[in-house]
């Protein structure tokens, strides 16, 4: 058993191919191609290989590797995003 | 800056596919084309504000034609309790008006300039965004072998089957491999497990070190595909996935 919260990985993981259109209104151009590296494990790859748990309240990006979170998407109740990015150490945008 | 704005489009015709499958042929009044493997967004507002909000995947290649420059074809199948889905299927026609926004997508994408030979690998209605890779590739008349391996339940549930059939008997390089994992009809000749080690090594051409994989379906599928394709000597990097789950309902 692992201590950590990750979930397991079953069919309903997605990939973050799933909230390209999500990640194109924040960042205003094509995310899923674009080059991350996990601050957990440093793991490097584009951001259309981490998983993503849709049906959170809000968005969650996994490592594909370690399952940390590299990102979490909130939408607020005025409309705005939240965006917790703490488990990145870089995009290339 | 490229950004990404909803725009209502004009469900021009609706077309069964298979028992749960269908083809919405979508016009949309500001479309500047798309890659082969992109999807749009699709959101439905209730009377009461509460939206819902899915990624269906273009089947349709690009075109050039300015008759059919601005349509897309989006195959989208019916998932049981899902919230987006069953609305399109038993309550869309041709004529009503939608909310899209795209094309979305930059990594699970084929334009058909690499020369490298092409492995693609379908789990049911992962087939979707391969489709419009495999009709690209028929439309530009590219030479580059590419094999379908391509997985579904039963007969009956086989997307584009027929056109599959037809494209692949132009003998230009395209190979279509199926395998129905449920049942099988009399004097079948595919395979009839789940898409696994050997299965994919027979359907390898090539050198995997220099093969493109494009990988879509349900999680477990694309899961177990992609290690066995890394197993065969595939790069990670050469190893594209895609996954659908029921969350895509």
């Amino acid at each position: 058993m692992t201590t950590t919260d990750a979930p397991e990985i079953d069919d309903l993981t997605l990939d973050a191919n799933a909230v390209g259109g999500l990640l194109m209104e924040l960042f205003g151009t094509d995310m899923t191609a674009a080059a991350s590296q996990c601050a957990h494990c440093g793991n490097r790859g584009p951001v259309a290989t981490l998983l993503a748990y849709v049906h959170a309240p809000g968005t969650v990006l996994r490592c594909s590797i370690c399952t940390e979170v590299v990102m979490r998407i909130m939408r607020t109740a005025d409309g705005r995003y939240l965006v917790d990015a703490r488990g990145a150490a870089f995009f290339r945008v | 800056m490229a950004g990404i704005t909803w725009q209502l489009a004009t469900v021009a015709q609706v077309r069964e596919e298979t028992p749960r499958v269908r083809t919405f042929t979508l016009a949309l009044p500001d479309w500047g084309g798309h890659l082969p493997g992109q999807h749009v967004d699709i959101r439905l507002t209730a009377e009461d504000g509460y939206q819902a909000q899915r990624s269906y995947s273009i089947a349709s290649e690009p075109r050039s034609d300015p008759a059919r420059a601005a349509q897309i074809e989006l195959g989208v199948e019916r998932v049981r309790d899902g919230e987006v889905s069953p609305f399109l299927h038993d309550v869309l026609e041709a004529g009503d008006r939608i909310e899209v926004r795209g094309p979305i997508g930059g990594y699970f994408v084929w334009d058909g300039t690499a020369l490298e030979p092409v492995l693609l690998v379908a789990g049911g209605s992962g087939i979707v965004p391969l489709m419009a890779m495999i009709r690209h590739r028929s439309a530009i008349g590219a030479r580059v072998p590419v094999t379908l391996v391509y997985s579904s339940r039963t007969r009956d549930d086989v997307i584009y089957y027929d056109e599959l059939e037809r494209l692949a008997g132009n003998s230009d390089g395209l190979r279509v491999i199926h395998t129905l994992t449920r049942a099988q009809p009399p004097g079948w000749a595919g395979f009839d497990r789940r898409i696994d080690r050997h299965m994919l090594e027979t359907a390898l051409d090539g050198d995997a070190r220099s093969t493109q994989a494009f990988v879509c379906g349900p999680t477990p599928l694309v899961e177990s595909v992609a290690e066995a394709l890394v197993g065969l000597g595939f790069p990670p990097s050469q190893v594209r996935t895609e996954r659908f789950g029921p969350s895509g309902g």
